[in-house]
């Protein structure tokens, strides 16, 4: 290797230092530090000397917000996906040995994909819900706030992912099935809402969900309801405007693999005697899959950590990670506390990432 | 001198001239806290342009303060607040002689705003009020009668009355260092305590009436007091009292009344003070003295209905204010106000945990 070639691999080597590590590195030092009346609010400090503030370091703040549980609930659901993926596709094999004629066979594949989404939710939702009883009898957990909000943003992602995939899938395939000439402009409606503030749009929805809001007036003109329904400051408010903020994020990787896709392959499989439903979940949803894997991951990690959404269209119920950082920062003044919270939805949040990777770097292959 | 050097000296000139007509003073203030005028005629005596930024929580005003480097000359922090910041080495020492109006003080409030900061040695007052009951009057008595005990937190904190309240909405302060000194008031016990033994005794008070509150919200009950969205509202004091005036111009039948509970109010102070990193240090005497003066005190006060630590200003007081005992109260209320001091990190952390408990029930 070249000195000129060892330059050029160092410039993103250098940004991932100054960008990530170190600012990753100031957070970890604070999570390890303790609260103070002082500026900065927390000791030790650099002030102190190296060695005094290293050795003033401790991981009671992670004992506090109940680390352990957090980590060890996460690796257990970890592991059960990773299992249920290794298990899947033999006992598919096993049930299934041809699945390439018939319709009959198509449903049954059409069956099994929605039996994958099934099981793994209920899986996720069986594992955090025995889990948390089971664990707080092994862990000496103080403070139950932070494990539930963990948890909470973790269902609040989950289903506002599934929710996006099924409303932008039909768009991104009306878009791709669409006459050549009107795609740029179908690709346009879908990038627009981005011109204006996410903030305002945000703000939107508040007029558009309040109890006086368009939409009760609407349906109570129209004589749909009598009284209005009371969507604002509840979680379908967070559902309603997380999907709208993100729906471009899956409309747009899902797009871009329909697009490229070769119309002639469905032709040949119906002419092989595939139903149009047959040929759209052997050939189609398969060619798919690394946008729909990679507009879930878009729209998955970003969710998870969301303030905005929860903030201004939840309620006091809605309790996401985001919000309880935001209150432990402004409202406890707790840098030390906030920062452990953020060191650990980093950690949770590095496996799906590394799965994103994982799937993009197999999709060039 | 050569021709040139002239001309360079006069380019060096300029821009020194440049750089000083450019000043700038930045404030950092509650919202709808000042009459708007004010600004305008501080830029216009001083030359210096004023930059006003707002705020509507002590909170995120001390995470500024505390991360440092806010870029403000001058901040409001509330008395505990400001106790905590000073500790904390936040703010820098006045200097008495930049402030030729300091004669103007009042003598009563600045004895008080001392518990805060010793000697008023970091801080002036500008305004102070207190924490109460915001009614309004005609819905209320037609919900419990002619007899609803407006002027009690019995009103607020007595399920009984809570219950039938419901229906027409209450709104409570988002503000924990406000509502749990009021809850362990009406319990009885010291609304100062740091015990957090103590301080969970409010749990239960709030967990019977917290099905009944409408939102924790510290400025959203202005609008809805004044609209008639709401017909009860635990708020400051001239903040239910703007509430007041807007219903009176809006002319919408709405009757907002602001009553001091009787058994003890909360008395808050909203300090100025100087950061101890402010980059035009000067400028921002110049903006307290400004303040300070008389005249500009009193249009401060004549405008937003909150009485200030200014002896010379309440001559120009219109008799709205200083006549109104909700804003400048008798002697047997002043005699029933308490304040507070600020709590600690563990005792702080109980408190926000208890607080979080009562709006989202986790």
């Amino acid at each position: 290797m070249n000195l000129r070639a060892r330059l050029l691999i160092f410039v993103p080597y250098a940004w991932l230092l100054v960008f990530f590590l170190v600012p990753f590195g100031i957070v970890l030092k604070i999570s390890l530090s303790d609260i103070a009346l002082a500026i900065p609010p927390y000791v030790p400090t650099m002030k102190d000397g190296f060695w005094t503030m290293i050795r003033g370091l401790d991981l009671e703040n992670y004992a506090f917000i109940g680390a352990g549980a957090v980590f060890a609930s996460f690796t257990l659901l970890v592991l059960a996906i990773a299992m249920f993926q290794i298990l899947y596709p033999r006992v598919r094999r096993a049930l299934i040995p041809d699945a390439r004629y018939g319709i009959f066979d198509s449903a049954a594949v059409a069956l099994t994909a929605l039996a994958v989404v099934v099981v793994n939710i209920a899986v996720l939702v069986a594992v955090l819900s025995f889990l948390f009883p089971v664990l707080s009898d092994f862990v000496d957990i103080p403070d139950f706030l932070y494990f539930a909000a963990y948890l909470s943003s973790l269902k609040i992602a989950l289903i506002s992912t599934l929710l996006t995939l099924l409303i932008g899938y039909p768009i991104a395939y009306g878009m791709a099935r669409s006459a050549e000439h009107w795609r740029p402009t179908l690709l346009m409606l879908v990038i627009l809402p981005f011109w204006t503030s996410f903030l305002i749009r945000v703000y939107a929805w508040m007029g558009i969900l309040s109890t006086e809001g368009y939409l009760n007036q609407l349906l109570i003109n129209i004589g749909v309801i009598s009284d209005p329904l009371v969507i604002l400051n509840t979680n379908i408010a967070v559902y309603i405007g997380i999907v709208y903020t993100y729906l471009p994020f899956m409309v747009l990787p899902i797009y871009a693999s329909l697009d490229k896709m070769d119309d002639s392959l469905v032709e040949a499989a119906e002419d092989l005697g595939c139903t149009a439903l047959s040929a759209f979940w052997l050939v189609t949803a398969p060619l798919s899959k690394p946008g729909v894997i990679a507009g879930c991951f878009l729209v998955f990690i970003p969710t998870l950590g969301e303030f905005v959404i929860p903030s201004l269209l939840g309620g006091s119920n809605t309790l996401m990670i985001g919000k309880v950082l935001w209150e432990e920062f402004f409202n406890n003044r707790d840098w030390p506390v906030a920062s452990a919270v953020a060191v650990i939805l980093l950690f949770i949040l590095i496996v799906p990432i590394v799965a994103f990777q994982r799937n993009q770097e197999g999709g060039e292959r | 001198m050569t021709h040139s050097k002239l001309l360079s000296a006069a380019a060096a000139l300029a821009l020194v001239a440049g750089s000083a007509m450019g000043e700038e003073v930045r404030v950092y203030n509650w919202s709808d806290y000042i009459d708007e005028e004010l600004l305008t005629k501080f830029e216009e005596e001083t030359g210096i342009d004023l930059i006003y930024d707002v705020f509507d929580s002590n909170e995120v005003l001390e995470t500024k303060m505390l991360s440092g480097g806010s870029g403000y000359d001058v901040v409001v922090p509330s008395g505990t607040f400001l106790q905590r910041q000073i500790t904390a080495g936040a703010f820098q020492a006045l200097d008495q002689s930049m402030l030729s109006n300091n004669g103007n003080l009042w003598d009563v409030i600045e004895a008080r705003t001392a518990q805060y900061d010793p000697d008023n040695v970091y801080s002036i007052n500008y305004m102070w009020g207190t924490t109460g009951l915001g009614v309004n009057t005609g819905r209320v008595a037609e919900i419990l009668g002619d007899d609803a005990p407006i002027d009690s937190l019995a009103l607020v904190f007595d399920p009984a009355n809570m219950e039938k309240l419901a229906e027409c909405g209450v709104q409570f302060l988002d503000a924990p260092s406000e509502m749990i000194p009021a809850a362990l008031q009406f319990l009885g016990e010291d609304p100062d305590s740091q015990d957090p033994d103590v301080i969970a005794l409010t749990a239960p008070v709030f967990e019977a009436i917290r099905p009944y509150v409408q939102k924790f919200h510290s400025s959203e009950y202005i609008n809805a007091l004044a609209n008639g969205d709401i017909c009860v509202a635990f708020g400051w004091s001239g903040d239910i009292l703007q509430a007041r005036d807007r219903a009176w111009e809006a002319d919408n039948g709405v009757e907002i009344a602001y009553n001091a509970p009787t058994e003890g109010a909360l008395m808050w102070f909203d300090q100025m003070a100087i950061p101890v990193d402010a980059p035009n240090v000067d400028g921002a005497h110049k903006f307290l003295n400004f303040i300070m003066d008389a005249q500009n005190m009193a249009d401060a006060s004549n405008y937003v209905y909150y009485a200030n630590g200014n002896a010379a200003s309440q001559e120009f007081l219109v008799e709205d204010v200083i006549g109104d005992t909700a804003i400048y109260p008798d002697a047997d209320t002043l005699a029933n106000l308490y304040t507070t001091t600020p709590y600690d990190a563990a005792v702080q952390r109980v408190v926000t945990r208890l607080w979080t408990r009562v709006k989202s029930g986790q």
